[in-house]
């Protein structure tokens, strides 16, 4: 199960990395071995405010439909348009060029609760 | 091999002429709007009857169905449909009746849905029952609004719906469509709902909790007492998903449990027709509290006979055009009759003991949700298949379609990986219970010998091994001729 050491990691299964353009998400690559392939992604409207813990936008696979949470609050800035096309991308490549939207984080710094690879790793091994 | 679509038979010039009545006027067209009107005949497919005959029979040749074989779909109830029932559904009295003839004339179809509204009260200890709704998941969205309407006649602006994480999804979906908020609530170890968690879910905004007892585990809600006190106390109402009521039937009410709302799926417990045979038919029944919401028109009972009763002032309104699965009721009605209160009981006792005993057999080599003793349907894990052999509960499924047997149901509920929830239904043999268990066990051998034979399963069918995930992503359900043919559209 790959964990990447650079980034930051959700309880619910996203990934955060934070740069000078905001903040990056998308599922980690155990969450989308637990979809199989992904089918379909509801990408989420430009523009819109999230608080910590909402519901960004749906994935569909054949198996089952995911929601996906924002880590931080703040607006949408840009969404992975090549995955209205190939949503594999999202199993293919998880942290790469399967990210899946840009946050701009709010003045707020309001944050789900981050873990560092470690620690994501630790929460697989327990539930599993 | 793929099938041809009936356009991709046939030949031009070929047709059947089928006889007009004579005398009949020509249909008058002038009162259609001019765009409405086809300049050129559409491109119908040109076929003799012998064609077409034998087009819709070979596809039929193609089904799979519960009279053709054992169909252990978990949650779905796939017990015999009783021929009696048919037989009288096909009554012209019964068959050819007008939904909007006047009550008078309709007396005999209007005492068959009063009595079985009274005897599906009497099954689930409930005050009244509206059998609109056409479909279980109607059923529930019927639920959710009479909800609704009761806690905005108290002026409470209520929107919380809990449901537990084993849910089957027209639960949350249900809720949201009546304009709720649902939250999950966690099961325990023990694959029942988790008190604990539930007490912490709980808030003045709690509009009520949606239900199924036993649960989609096939395990009993042993605290269901208390968790209806819980939501009662918190000003909530309790919800009665009645798919797996064949596991209760003539034994236990929903309305003795503390449940204030129910739907039955009449397609599933009382054996009437499934799917495509359906339609399905989803009653909802409640305590008297909810009474004045029920849905319109109401069968009810006066001096001069049976009749639709529309008055009711603090209805839903309507859920349909007509009065719901109206010969669908009727079948179940029949089937009521034959069985009788001691026959019903018989048949959750024999449905709960139809599945553990296939779940004492299967749980030899397959590892089951949770040990000890299921109701009528149970829940297995391919897991350990999956992770020592590489097998997943998918390449079971398409195998058990070689040795002749319908799949049971797969990757549901989502608590468990790799999961087959069976269900047999207590109208099947021992014989019938002894073959699947042989297949099951056939099968696991091979997962163990011969993998390959799985994963490229089922070899012996119209169609092989599916690709699900090109099919989900280019989805197309128009045929559209390639020739100039017009008409496409």
């Amino acid at each position: 199960m790959n964990i990447r050491d650079d980034l930051k990691y959700t309880s619910t299964h996203e990934w955060l990395k934070q740069g000078d353009d905001g903040a990056t998400v998308g599922i980690s690559d155990f969450a989308q071995s637990e979809l199989t392939d992904i089918v379909f992604v509801e990408l989420p409207e430009i523009g819109r405010h999230l608080d910590p813990g909402d519901e960004i936008c749906a994935l569909e696979s054949v198996k089952a439909v995911a929601y996906i949470y924002a880590p931080v609050a703040g607006s949408i800035a840009a969404v992975n348009e090549k995955l209205r096309k190939q949503p594999e991308l999202i199993n293919q490549d998880p942290y790469g060029e399967g990210w899946i939207v840009r946050i701009t984080p709010d003045e707020s710094g309001k944050s789900a609760e981050l873990l560092d690879a470690a620690a994501y790793k630790q929460t697989l091994e327990k539930a599993g | 091999m793929s099938a041809k679509t009936i356009f991709e038979k046939g030949r031009a010039g070929r047709c059947t002429t089928y006889v007009t009545p004579p005398g009949a006027p020509p249909p008058d067209l002038s009162q259609l709007p001019a765009a409405a009107l086809r300049a050129k005949p559409p491109a119908l497919p040109e076929l003799t009857e012998g064609e077409v005959v034998r087009h819709y029979t070979g596809l039929s040749r193609k089904n799979w169905a519960v009279d053709v074989g054992f169909y252990p779909l978990g949650s779905c109830t796939m017990k015999h449909n009783a021929r009696l029932a048919e037989q009288i559904a096909a009554w012209p009295e019964f068959f050819a009746a007008h939904p909007l003839r006047p009550d008078g004339s309709a007396q005999g179809l209007l005492r068959v849905m009063y009595e079985t509204e009274r005897m599906l009260s009497h099954l689930c200890g409930l005050a009244r029952f509206t059998l609109q709704p056409a479909a279980g998941a109607q059923g529930e969205h019927c639920g959710m609004l009479l909800v609704a309407a009761y806690h905005a006649d108290r002026g409470d602006r209520r929107k919380t719906v809990i449901v537990p994480d084993s849910a089957h999804g027209t639960n949350p979906a249900t809720a949201a469509l009546a304009g709720f908020k649902v939250r999950t609530c966690p099961s325990s170890e023990e694959g029942i709902v988790d008190l604990d968690a539930l007490r912490k879910l709980v808030s003045d905004d709690l509009a009520g909790i949606m239900l199924t007892n036993p649960n989609t585990l096939g395990i009993f809600e042993r605290d269901i007492q208390e968790i209806c006190r819980i939501v009662h106390d918190a000003g909530g109402l309790v919800y009665y998903d009645g798919a797996n009521f064949n596991a209760l039937v003539g034994r236990f009410r929903p309305g003795d449990m503390g449940f204030d709302v129910v739907h039955l799926n009449l397609h599933k417990t009382f054996g009437t027709p499934h799917g495509g045979g359906g339609p399905g038919a989803g009653p909802v029944g409640v305590v008297e509290t909810l009474e004045p919401y029920l849905p319109v028109p109401l069968v009810t009972e006066g001096p001069e006979g049976f009749r639709f009763e529309e008055d009711r002032p603090k209805t839903i309104g309507r859920m349909n055009a007509f009065a719901g699965s109206v010969l669908i009721a009727l079948r179940a009605y029949v089937y009521m009759r034959l069985l009788g209160t001691a026959g019903l009981r018989d048949v959750s006792g024999s449905a709960v003991l139809a599945a553990n005993y296939l779940k004492e057999r299967l749980s030899t080599v397959y590892q089951p949700s949770h040990p000890g003793r299921c109701m009528h349907e149970f829940v297995l894990s391919a897991e350990r298949q999956k992770d020592e052999l590489g097998v997943r509960a998918l390449d079971i499924a398409k195998r058990l379609i070689d040795l002749g047997f319908h799949p049971p149901t797969m990757y549901f509920p989502l608590t468990v990986p790799e999961a087959l929830m069976i269900e047999p239904t207590e109208t099947e043999s021992i014989e019938t219970l002894d073959a699947f268990i042989d297949a099951m066990l056939q099968i696991e051998r091979e997962a163990r010998e011969s993998p390959d034979l799985l994963h490229d399963a089922p070899h012996h069918a119209p169609v092989g091994r599916l690709d699900e995930v090109a099919a989900a992503k280019s989805l197309d359900v128009r045929w559209r001729p390639d020739s100039t043919g017009e008409g496409a559209g």
